[in-house]
């Protein structure tokens, strides 16, 4: 298969609850080696628009189509592709992880050594061994929800649909499974949802974000990153204090504002337009021959962008 | 039928996790003993035959049944498994079959554990065994009725006591339909056909021609599509409430 191939299609999909329109007319391909943050405030639409790729939820208009079949016409053939952890991680509590992902790999039509092996795999990767043997419910979230992840993955789909896979998990049970997604992210097409910036340039290759059912965004993390003010902005830290540095930095080529952070001390200098001002500012330091004694480059604020993209719609 | 068969093993093994399953068949096995030795005098009536036992089950399974089938789909979707379950690469009609069978096995079991019983009667006398054999398959057939019934019901909700409460009532009228209680209501507006027709639908009418050792064709399919109803009913529902 062709590294650019087309995994996910969606076009044009809505969905209403009565009066009220979850996503509208949402449309963008995944393709294969593609990881995609699927960003939004709570109640943007992107758990509903996860499930009705999953086909849990039928579609009001518009088309979505997995590895090229229809998630509505064809949907086993396209469930069988796919992997999903829905929102929350639901699992079967009464049962042991052992006996859960048994269950999901023999209704995946998994038997005998194949079974077994899958599901000592998915273990392996998740790190479950330890609490194999244990009810669900008695383990704890960040368990609970590596035992939801290791049901998506167990029959090795070339699609993953991840509901906010890492929420709830310690930082270092997030860099674990955001390993994991890197690490199979080659041969799939991957959606990740997740409030959580950091994210998407941890592990996204492109990122749309959705407000109001609508896209507001879609392009790559540092895209989104360059659509921020403080992208490429540099922060100095002189000698001196900042109020007394700041009339050195004046008159300099492409630059928006220079302001004062908060602490006093350094010096914020923002560009016009995202432009890379850095070195600019590195000669000037060195012809007025300032004494600095930190120098880096924003890369910008997600935080903001997000902000400004969810808000102003 | 693979993708049921996964599902009833996965069912009967979480009957047996929980004390649900223990709890059930000694609440049964009590309540059937109680019922058949005292309300039904089994001793007093002097006979070596299994009716005081059978007559009961109509109303045992009132409530009985509704608390075994009352969790098979309020339950996930309480806690939200049904989207697993309906986001797996099978057809909502497999794990619909899959449940009710697996809580059919797990009523037959309990209903199987009445035996001694049996082996009581033929001790004490010469029983028509032909005729417990038509009452079991019978008791049986009609617990599968009750229990369509309180599947399809089970996923009106995501509330195991309301769907209890409802699956009860629904099958009380059911069982009723038949008698005075149901029939008076209707009597003198409704014509006489409609009235023929629910008689015909009272599960006591044709549970008693079975306990008296006549499997009657009529009967079995009487169950029978009571079943294919409420369980064809069960799917469609199944598929209308998702995400709700």
């Amino acid at each position: 298969m062709a590294s650019n191939e087309e995994m996910i299609i969606i076009e044009g999909l809505t969905k209403q609850f009565g009066a009220l329109t979850a996503v509208n007319n949402v449309t963008f391909n995944v393709s294969k080696g593609e990881v995609l943050g699927f960003l939004g405030p709570n109640g943007a639409g992107k758990s509903t628009t996860m499930k009705m790729l999953t086909g849990y939820l039928p579609i009001t208009s518009g088309r979505a189509s997995i590895c090229g079949f229809d998630v509505e016409d064809q949907q086993l053939d396209a469930r069988k592709r796919v992997g999903y952890l829905p929102e929350g991680a639901p699992l079967y509590g009464d049962m042991t992880a052992n006996a859960f992902l048994g269950f999901i790999a023999e209704v995946r039509g998994f038997s005998g050594s194949e079974k077994s092996d899958r599901v000592a795999l998915a273990r392996d990767r998740l790190g479950l061994a330890t609490v194999f043997n244990k009810p669900i419910e008695t383990l704890s979230k960040g368990y609970k929800r590596r035992v939801g992840l290791a049901q998506a993955i167990l029959h090795d789909p070339e699609v993953l649909i991840l509901d906010e896979p890492t929420d709830g998990l310690d930082p270092n049970q997030k860099h674990q499974v955001r390993e994991l997604i890197a690490e199979m992210s080659a041969d799939k097409a991957i959606v990740i949802s997740t409030h959580i910036l950091e994210e998407v340039s941890a592990v996204c290759s492109r990122a749309v974000i959705i407000a109001e059912g609508k896209i507001v965004f879609d392009g790559s993390p540092d895209e989104l990153a360059g659509r921020s003010p403080t992208h490429n902005a540099v922060t100095v830290r002189v000698a001196g204090g900042a109020d007394a540095m700041k009339a050195q930095f004046e008159g300099l080529d492409a630059v928006q504002t220079i302001e004062a952070a908060d602490d006093g001390e350094r010096l914020i200098i923002i560009p016009k337009d995202g432009t890379a001002i850095i070195e600019n500012v590195s000669a000037l330091v060195r012809a007025k021959g300032l004494e600095v004694e930190e120098i880096y480059v924003d890369r910008g604020q997600l935080d903001d962008v997000f902000r400004h993209l969810t808000l102003n719609t | 039928m693979r993708y049921s068969w996964v599902i009833i093993k996965r069912e009967l093994a979480a009957y047996f996790a929980t004390p649900l399953a223990y709890v059930f068949i000694v609440i049964f096995l009590a309540m059937s003993g109680a019922l058949t030795f005292f309300m039904g005098a089994f001793f007093e009536r002097g006979q070596a035959d299994m009716t005081s036992f059978f007559t009961f089950h109509p109303w045992l399974y009132l409530f009985l049944i509704p608390a075994v089938s009352m969790r098979l789909w309020a339950e996930e979707r309480k806690t939200g498994t049904v989207e697993l379950l309906l986001t797996l690469p099978t057809p909502t009609w497999t794990i619909v079959l899959g449940k009710f069978i697996a809580a059919w096995a797990f009523i037959s079991i309990a209903v199987a554990m009445t035996f001694p019983l049996w082996i009581t009667v033929n001790f004490l006398g010469e029983p028509d065994n032909g005729v417990i054999v038509a009452s079991y398959i019978g008791t049986l057939i009609m617990a599968g009725a009750y229990l369509a019934i309180g599947s399809c019901l089970s996923a009106v909700t995501k509330n195991q006591v309301i769907a209890f409460i409802i699956s009860s009532v629904v099958c009380f009228l059911f069982l009723m339909s038949g008698l005075e209680l149901v029939q008076s209501f209707f009597q003198g507006w409704a014509p006489e056909f409609v009235l023929d027709a629910l008689r015909s639908l009272s599960f006591l009418t044709h549970f008693n021609t079975i306990i008296r050792g006549v499997i009657d064709l009529r009967d079995v399919i009487y169950f029978a599509s009571m079943i294919g109803v409420f369980l064809y009913a069960n799917a469609a529902i199944v598929d209308l409430t998702r995400g709700s």
